[in-house]
């Protein structure tokens, strides 16, 4: 349960409390990306539990993608990802 | 060799596992202390890669695993409290408690809610005033910064009716209880990927300089963790002993000083913490500081808080050490299955007991109670 799943950065919807809209797979929703420094659209950053972690290199992001498809651990990250309460 | 093929660069990792064959031939157990590692290990048939004198212990790196049934029941309890929404990661629903899960608390009618993210959990509270909504926190430190953030927000927003019933756990004395505990003989550490983007790498020197274990940081691409390994059997046979960092794409040697920041802000190390089978550690749980006890539900509900002894049948304990494997507890495959749970180590997919069983190594198992003469 310590996986994170890369996603990039396509909107900062609440600077104040630090919410951007974050992309995995198509789908968007608001991350909390107050741990990190700097952050940019169009980075690309690991979210664990609605938060964004780290900055990733868009190639580190698509690797560590295929990675966890692989692993058959992105389906379930991606499942609960998708899952808003809006 | 049955998962070889699936993934690229399968010839690099052929070669890899030739060089650790040709580097040393010395016995040597080596610990993934993470649960995603864990799961990657059995996914990709790493340990038919590696050559015979090399064992792969399966460390306590799945936090579901770890959490004593006591603490499964206090959650069952809080979920039944009157008005109260629980909300929980879905890891949670099928942890078998004492009597019951959570699951079936929400069958009997107790509001049980999982949720993404801590802060969903927030949004129920702010959607719900006249209920109070409780979180189950857990996870080591790649989660437990979100619960802190999540705690400053909900002080921000000034929610009352919301609070966390934290189980917070750290890797590091976790580790310091593995290297002290006399059953264990560990020659290396595979360190965890995502935990130590958190808290860097500077924080493992203590096990090369205390115990004279080397310890890797990897990434969870089978590539990584070969690379991992090959890095700590490399550094045996040269007679060293330091931290590397295989990851050093994620992970840098300070970590992230952000969320450090807020992890000191918010929690404190409790003097005890139950691990399921590993007994109780010091300082190797998190609790919320005083200044936030309004969002602290141990001290707005009455918990249980009772130590409850695991179940006899159940191995847990030794496995999650390593001094057993899965296949030696009586009840693996039988009693004990991922659709019936008696062990939390067969309930989350990194838990060894469930990697084992659902990747079908029954044929490695056979053959290795034939040499061993169990079962």
């Amino acid at each position: 349960m310590c996986l994170a799943i890369p996603g990039k950065i396509v909107e900062i919807i609440d600077a104040e409390n630090f919410i951007a809209k974050v992309e995995v797979g198509g789908v968007r929703r608001g991350v909390n990306i107050g741990m990190l420094d700097d952050v940019q659209i169009g980075d690309w950053v690991l979210v664990h539990v609605g938060f964004a972690m780290s900055k990733i290199d868009e190639k580190q992001a698509a690797e560590t993608l295929r990675t966890l498809q692989e692993l058959g651990a992105y389906q379930e990250e991606f499942d609960q990802f998708k899952t808003t309460i809006d | 060799m049955k998962f070889i093929d699936e993934y690229r660069q399968s010839d690099l990792a052929l070669k890899l596992a030739e060089k650790i064959a040709t580097i040393s031939d010395k016995p040597l157990k080596l610990m993934e202390v993470c649960g995603g590692h864990t799961h990657a290990i059995f996914k990709y048939g790493i340990e038919d890669l590696l050559p015979p004198n090399i064992e792969m212990i399966h460390g306590p790196g799945c936090p579901v695993c770890v959490i004593p049934l006591g603490r499964t029941d206090d959650c069952i309890s809080l979920a039944l409290e009157p008005n109260v929404i629980f909300t929980t990661f879905g890891d949670m629903m099928r942890v078998p408690g004492s009597h019951t899960n959570l699951l079936d608390a929400k069958a009997k009618g107790a509001d049980v809610r999982m949720v993404y993210s801590p802060l969903d959990a927030l949004k129920i509270a702010k959607q719900n005033p006249t209920r109070h909504v409780i979180f189950l926190a857990l996870g080591f430190e790649t989660t437990s910064p979100s619960t802190a953030m999540t705690i400053l927000q909900a002080e921000k927003d000034n929610i009352e009716n919301f609070s966390v019933f934290c189980n917070h756990i750290m890797i590091v004395p976790s580790l310091k209880a593995m290297l002290d505990s006399p059953d264990l003989q560990l020659d290396g550490f595979v360190g965890p990927g995502h935990v130590s983007t958190v808290i860097g790498t500077r924080c493992y020197e203590f096990v090369p300089r205390e115990y004279g274990k080397p310890l890797v940081v990897a990434g969870f691409e089978p590539l990584d963790i070969l690379q991992a390994v090959y890095m700590i059997v490399k550094q045996i046979s040269e007679g060293r002993a330091e931290v590397e960092n295989q990851y050093g794409r994620v992970v840098s040697p300070d970590g992230n000083c952000k969320a450090l920041e807020v992890l000191s802000e918010v929690f404190e190390p409790r003097d005890y913490f139950e691990w399921r089978g590993l007994g109780s550690i010091a300082h190797s749980g998190m609790k919320l500081k005083p200044k936030y006890a309004q969002f602290d539900a141990e001290l707005k509900f009455d918990v249980p808080g009772l130590k409850v002894a695991d179940p006899k049948a159940c191995q847990c304990g030794e496995i999650l050490k390593g001094v057993k494997k899965p296949w030696e507890c009586k009840v693996f495959g039988t009693a004990c299955t991922p659709e019936t749970p008696i062990g939390s180590c067969m309930v989350s997919s990194e838990g060894a007991c469930a990697a084992y069983y659902n990747f079908g190594r029954l044929s490695k198992i056979a053959q290795r109670s034939a040499n061993s003469g169990v079962r």
